[in-house]
């Protein structure tokens, strides 16, 4: 499995290229300078160098011991990409794609962003490697993420208001994608999940696979063993993915992803595409969407806008036909709940996305006394302090 | 023989260029759909494609993306667009081309797709982001029934992908005239004659060209150098701001043509 994708970018029935024609030929040329990169040992140099020095890798695995003790059963490991530059794991695929891109000759980047996690490090690389930076962002998640829309205009990049559709992440990725069809020849599209059109999912999640690879290495040495189940949240996947790909040869590790639940489970009220979506293609690839009975993509609706997306990744689709992966969903208000949890227990505010992780984690830990577990924390809390604050008014108040 | 092909060698025979006109269905309505297809018939179009709203249009500008969604909130569906199809053919022999994105088709079912729409008097069949790739059993269905599927050329288009674009359409090839997105433009993009010259080469089927094309300037301009060329955005945006026009702007996008042979 791990040869996936196929040439065509599939895996399984899943992933793929659907495209307009004018983007085609594009994604083949990145297609081919990616796999020239990947076989250079002067790009992995360089990443190395960056991922170390810059963003700062290896990001430790931490052994929760308050919250283990505090939910008396499965021993939890937590792995901090929350500690990373900027706060969320999207950099380790920022750094790459940047240094593809300057390989590539483009000078002007442009990106997508949900939560405003993966815009502020693509602004944030971008301003390393002297790129101009276009970042792309629904309007209603400019309303709820307004620290990061301002981190990214610091950094000196553009933030555009996208008023089309929902107005969240996917509208973000379909302004993007429309701009790249029209800028091809000078811009790189950043794209910021194991999403979209094949070399992106691949892509995506080899840049993210250190997270796995470290967190394995680091395990073992603390426990001299594989853990027994992975926890990771799911929008596109991309943190989930990179966490899980170095263990989908280890059978008896469990992988379970975590998408977002909402505030109900009718259409519309909920981004849980396993739960209730069909396979269909939306944005460059074909993977489980929510959709209506004509093939028009649902309105999604979590709390955490970097999960509010109508589809997921296609690998992640592949691990679940294929019973490799779990995906479970967790509602707004347990996912607020954890994040509550953690902080008192541990120390750590999470951000919204990971917090979904971190309430699964609470639901499986108590029945599961003698496993390990490794929480992915994808993301600090700081860019979500408004919307706790609006969920945990009695906290103002004392 | 569909009435695609038919039409194009009408027009060879007549020696003129054809034109292609888009329009969303079911903007502003469903029912107002077939009166507009006649009076784009009546302005002078010989071919038409029925556009088939998608929420998330990629390859759209914003013209067509707000029709869509006029069209959507209207109560449009695939199934919907067919029934406007009956509605023309009662009245019409104009060659019908649907023109949608891949998930509306894919939910519909392409068996069923086909044998629908050839009930209902398509022609033909547009998918904007089927690349060739993904597209074996598409048109392997498409044709089975008896449909054209028409696939676009970019100008990014390696001459290996036009070769593949040559070999997976039929009726005719949709020639993108620029990078971009649809919409009206000022100036026909540099792009666009290196485009029809390298397509030319590797192909015998009528070469139709869009995207940009707004003005009789522009169809002036261009109409020696195709067998047709495609408005949309102009017609949508003529349909949005005053549909009893819509036969008189057709009109004047198509008077050029008639001055006009293709050598």
């Amino acid at each position: 499995m791990t040869s996936q994708p196929d040439t065509g970018g599939h895996f399984g029935p899943y992933g793929g290229r659907y495209v307009p024609e004018v983007l085609m030929s594009p994604l083949e040329e990145l297609e081919l300078a990616y796999e020239a990169a990947k076989k250079d040992p002067a790009f992995h140099a360089e990443l190395d160098k960056l991922l170390t020095t810059y963003a700062g890798r290896p990001t430790p695995l931490y052994f929760a011991e308050q919250l283990t003790k505090h939910l008396g059963g499965a021993k939890i490991y937590i792995k901090r990409e929350d500690l990373l530059h900027t706060g969320a794991h999207k950099i380790n695929n920022c750094i790459g794609q940047a240094l593809l891109a300057r390989r590539m000759g483009k000078h002007r980047v442009i990106a997508e962003t949900g939560a405003g996690q993966h815009g502020v490090a693509t602004a944030t690389v971008c301003a390393l490697f002297g790129f101009d930076c276009t970042v792309y962002m629904g309007e209603e998640d400019m309303r709820r993420q307004r620290l990061n829309v301002f981190r990214m205009r610091l950094l000196g990049a553009k933030v555009v208001p996208v008023t089309s559709g929902s107005r969240t992440l996917k509208d973000a990725i379909s302004e993007a994608m429309r701009d790249w069809v029209t800028n091809v020849s000078t811009t790189h599209y950043l794209l910021g999940s194991a999403l979209g059109a094949h070399p992106y999912p691949a892509m995506v999640r080899d840049f993210h696979r250190v997270i796995g690879l470290e967190a394995k290495q680091q395990f073992l040495k603390a426990e001299g063993r594989l853990p027994d189940v992975l926890i990771a949240c799911v929008g596109g996947g991309s943190n989930a993915i990179g966490l899980f790909h170095p263990f989908i040869e280890d059978d008896g590790v469990k992988l379970v992803g975590v998408e977002a639940g909402g505030r109900g489970a009718g259409l519309g009220e909920h981004a849980a595409r396993f739960a209730g979506g069909t396979p269909g293609v939306l944005q460059g690839t074909r993977s489980y969407l929510l959709q209506d009975d004509d093939g028009q993509i649902a309105l999604t609706h979590s709390v955490s806008a970097g999960l509010d997306y109508a589809s997921v990744g296609p690998e992640h689709a592949w691990l679940h036909d294929r019973s490799r992966a779990e995906y479970v969903s967790c509602s707004d208000a347990d996912a607020i709940a954890a994040a509550l949890v953690l902080s008192r227990k541990e120390g750590i505010i999470p951000a919204l996305e990971s917090a979904h992780a971190v309430a699964e984690a609470i639901r499986r830990a108590p029945s599961a006394a003698g496993q390990t577990f490794i929480v992915n924390l994808s993301g600090r809390g700081d860019k979500d302090i408004d919307i706790y604050r609006e969920n945990l008014k009695e906290l103002d108040a004392a | 023989m569909t009435r695609i092909s038919r039409l194009f060698e009408k027009l060879k025979a007549e020696k003129r260029c054809g034109m292609v006109a888009y329009l969303t269905a079911g903007d502003p309505s469903p029912a107002a759909t077939p009166d507009l297809v006649a009076a784009l018939e009546r302005g002078g179009a010989d071919l038409i494609e029925l556009g088939v709203p998608f929420s998330d249009p990629i390859a759209d500008g914003p013209v067509i993306q707000l029709a869509g969604d006029r069209a959507l909130r209207a109560g449009t569906t695939l199934a919907k667009v067919l029934e406007i199809a009956r509605e023309i053919r009662k009245r019409s022999e104009v060659p019908l081309l649907l023109f949608t994105y891949l998930n509306p088709a894919l939910r519909y079912g392409f068996a069923r797709l086909a044998a629908d729409a050839k009930a209902a008097g398509i022609d033909g069949c547009l998918l904007t982001d089927a690349s060739v790739e993904e597209a074996g059993e598409y048109v392997r269905v498409m044709r089975e029934a008896g449909l054209d599927t028409v696939f676009l050329a970019a100008p990014t288009s390696t001459d290996r992908r036009l070769k593949l674009v040559a070999e997976y359409s039929s009726g005719f090839i949709y020639l993108v005239s620029r990078t971009g997105i649809t919409g009206e433009q000022q100036t026909i993009s540099d792009s666009a004659l290196p485009l029809i010259e390298r397509m030319r080469a590797l192909t015998t089927l009528p070469l139709a060209l869009g995207f940009g094309i707004s003005t009789p300037e522009h169809v002036a301009a261009l109409s020696g150098q195709v067998e047709a060329v495609v408005v949309g955005s102009a017609i949508v945006r003529q349909i949005e701001k005053d549909p009893a026009q819509l036969e008189g702007f057709m009109h004047s996008l198509t008077r050029p043509i008639a001055k006009t042979a293709l050598s």
